[in-house]
């Protein structure tokens, strides 16, 4: 599913521009809300069997599988550690954000 | 397909009868509601008509009047043309949702059968319900008999759906007197109405897989004040398309109302009652029976309570000499709610100001008669020619010569 891509919101310049009531376009991503994230989820892939049981499980849908290796999108994961704690093959490490060499 | 052919008859029958036809001529797609007297008997009128194929609408029952209101603006959101009633402690539950839907602009419309609040408990009429919700954000209109509650139920849709208004509209009846009131109504004709009130085309503040779009959004400190001006705005425009919509009935139907204000013998009147709702149809009889004794006396019927009258209420300030305001109502610790505005708009009379007067009366259904309406003229002459009068008075307190 296409998640919507850090942008900038365009606010109403002009009285004309206004939404008549309070509403807005859905989807528009302002900023990456995964900023409470203390530890972030870590993939290793020599050890990943692709056997998407943090696919499936990923509350925020946070892990693509689209590419040749996993990966977590950042800009949606909010760092709560269900894909680290259920991975057959321990392959997901959580790292502390802002860690000594990050 | 729905047997929803309705053409002009006249018929016998209740305010809230008047008004479920009034609904049925407008096609609404959902209705949903909570029953509560002296209201019920509208959605029940409404759910036999669904029930019986003559309305093509879908009606919910809900566990209370919050989520009637609710239920209504989710529909609205849909794009859908909607109903729903109320009336005293129901209203109040309903009061957040009043507020969500003015404030995210649909145009619902909604009867109340004005009924007094507990404690202490009583389900006859006054206007303490109605008044206790002026600044949710909805148009308010008193009637005065069934055959205007019908018909403004009709305008209230026209009005509430134009594109500058967009703002949702309470159609208010007085509890038993005119809900429970049987009279010879008029009911038009489905063409015509279906003439004079197309389909409801809605804004964009719509659910729309094609094009989503978050509703009722939460908006920042920064933001609020212009949503609150466009809902300013949007009353302003409503004055407009309250006379529009009256004028265009007019010409289709062959009634008019006056919209936000009718004035009845006031063209040389220099004492004037002013009211809400059904009193003044007693009070016409008043100024009938006063003007064959030559006095020059006359009532304004203050239609829309939201947006208020302040133009027309402060061009008859500069015309006569005393104004006494009837109030169903008291804001403990002030005055009647039309009192109060009502001289908040003689203001802009200037020196012309007429004298004013206060009469607390009818509060949870207590009869006012062509005798004490009669006193309240006396009144208003007598503090015109100097007499002192108390400015806030009980009508008939029992306690009290009067």
């Amino acid at each position: 599913m296409p998640k919507p891509t850090v942008s900038v919101f365009q606010y109403p310049r002009t009285r004309e521009e206004m939404p008549r009531g309070p509403y807005a376009k859905a989807g528009v991503l302002v900023e990456a809300n995964a900023g409470w994230r203390v530890f972030r989820p870590v993939i290793q892939t020599a050890r990943c069997r692709k056997c998407q049981q943090c696919w499936l499980l990923c509350p925020d849908g946070a892990i693509d599988r689209t590419g040749e290796c996993y990966t977590v999108d950042y800009n949606f994961c909010k760092g709560c550690g269900l894909c680290a704690t259920e991975c057959p093959a321990k392959a997901i490490a959580m790292v502390k954000e802002g860690a000594k060499g990050e | 397909m729905s047997n929803d052919t309705l053409t002009a008859r006249r018929a016998f029958m209740s305010a809230n009868d008047a008004v479920s036809y009034g609904v049925r001529l407008c096609r609404p797609e959902v209705i949903a509601a909570y029953p509560i007297t002296p209201q019920t008997s509208v959605v029940e009128k409404l759910s036999e008509f669904i029930a019986g194929g003559e309305m093509d609408c879908q009606f919910i029952n809900v566990e209370s009047e919050h989520s009637a209101m609710a239920a209504v603006m989710g529909a609205a959101m849909m794009g859908c043309r909607t109903f729903t009633a109320s009336s005293s402690q129901g209203l109040l539950y309903m009061c957040e949702m009043l507020h969500y839907v003015s404030g995210s602009r649909f145009p619902i419309v909604m009867m109340n059968a004005n009924r007094t609040v507990a404690a202490p408990w009583n389900i006859f009429g006054d206007h303490r319900d109605s008044l206790a919700m002026r600044d949710a954000g909805w148009l308010q209109v008193y009637v005065e008999n069934g055959q205007e509650a019908l018909d403004a139920v009709i305008q209230a849709y026209k009005v509430a759906e134009d594109p500058a208004v967009r703002t949702p509209v309470m159609v208010c009846l007085d509890g038993f007197v005119l809900t429970h009131t049987y009279e010879v109504v008029s009911i038009p004709g489905q063409r015509e109405v279906d003439a004079f009130l197309p389909p409801f085309v809605p804004g964009e503040n719509v659910l729309d897989l094609a094009n989503p779009r978050s509703l009722c959004i939460s908006v920042a400190p920064e933001w609020q004040t212009e949503f609150r001006h466009q809902q300013q705005e949007a009353m302003a425009a409503a004055r407009r398309a309250i006379a529009g919509a009256d004028g265009d009935f007019a010409g289709v139907f062959g009634r008019r109302w006056g919209g936000m204000v009718e004035e009845y013998r006031c063209e040389d009147a220099e004492y004037v009652l002013m009211g809400l709702g059904s009193v003044m149809g007693t009070t016409r009889l008043v100024v009938d029976k006063l003007r064959e004794e030559g006095l020059k006396v006359g009532l304004v019927k203050v239609r829309y309570f939201r947006p208020f009258p302040n133009e027309e209420i402060a061009a008859l300030g500069r015309r006569v000499k005393g104004i006494g305001v009837i109030d169903r109502d008291v804001s403990f610790g002030n005055a009647g709610a039309l009192y109060t505005e009502a001289k908040a708009a003689l203001y802009s009379a200037g020196d012309a100001s007429p004298h004013t007067v206060n009469f607390i009366a009818g509060l949870s259904g207590r009869d006012i008669t062509k005798e004490h309406l009669e006193t309240m003229y006396r009144k208003v002459i007598a503090l015109t020619e100097g007499k002192a009068e108390r400015e806030i008075q009980f009508a008939g307190l029992r306690w009290e010569e009067w």
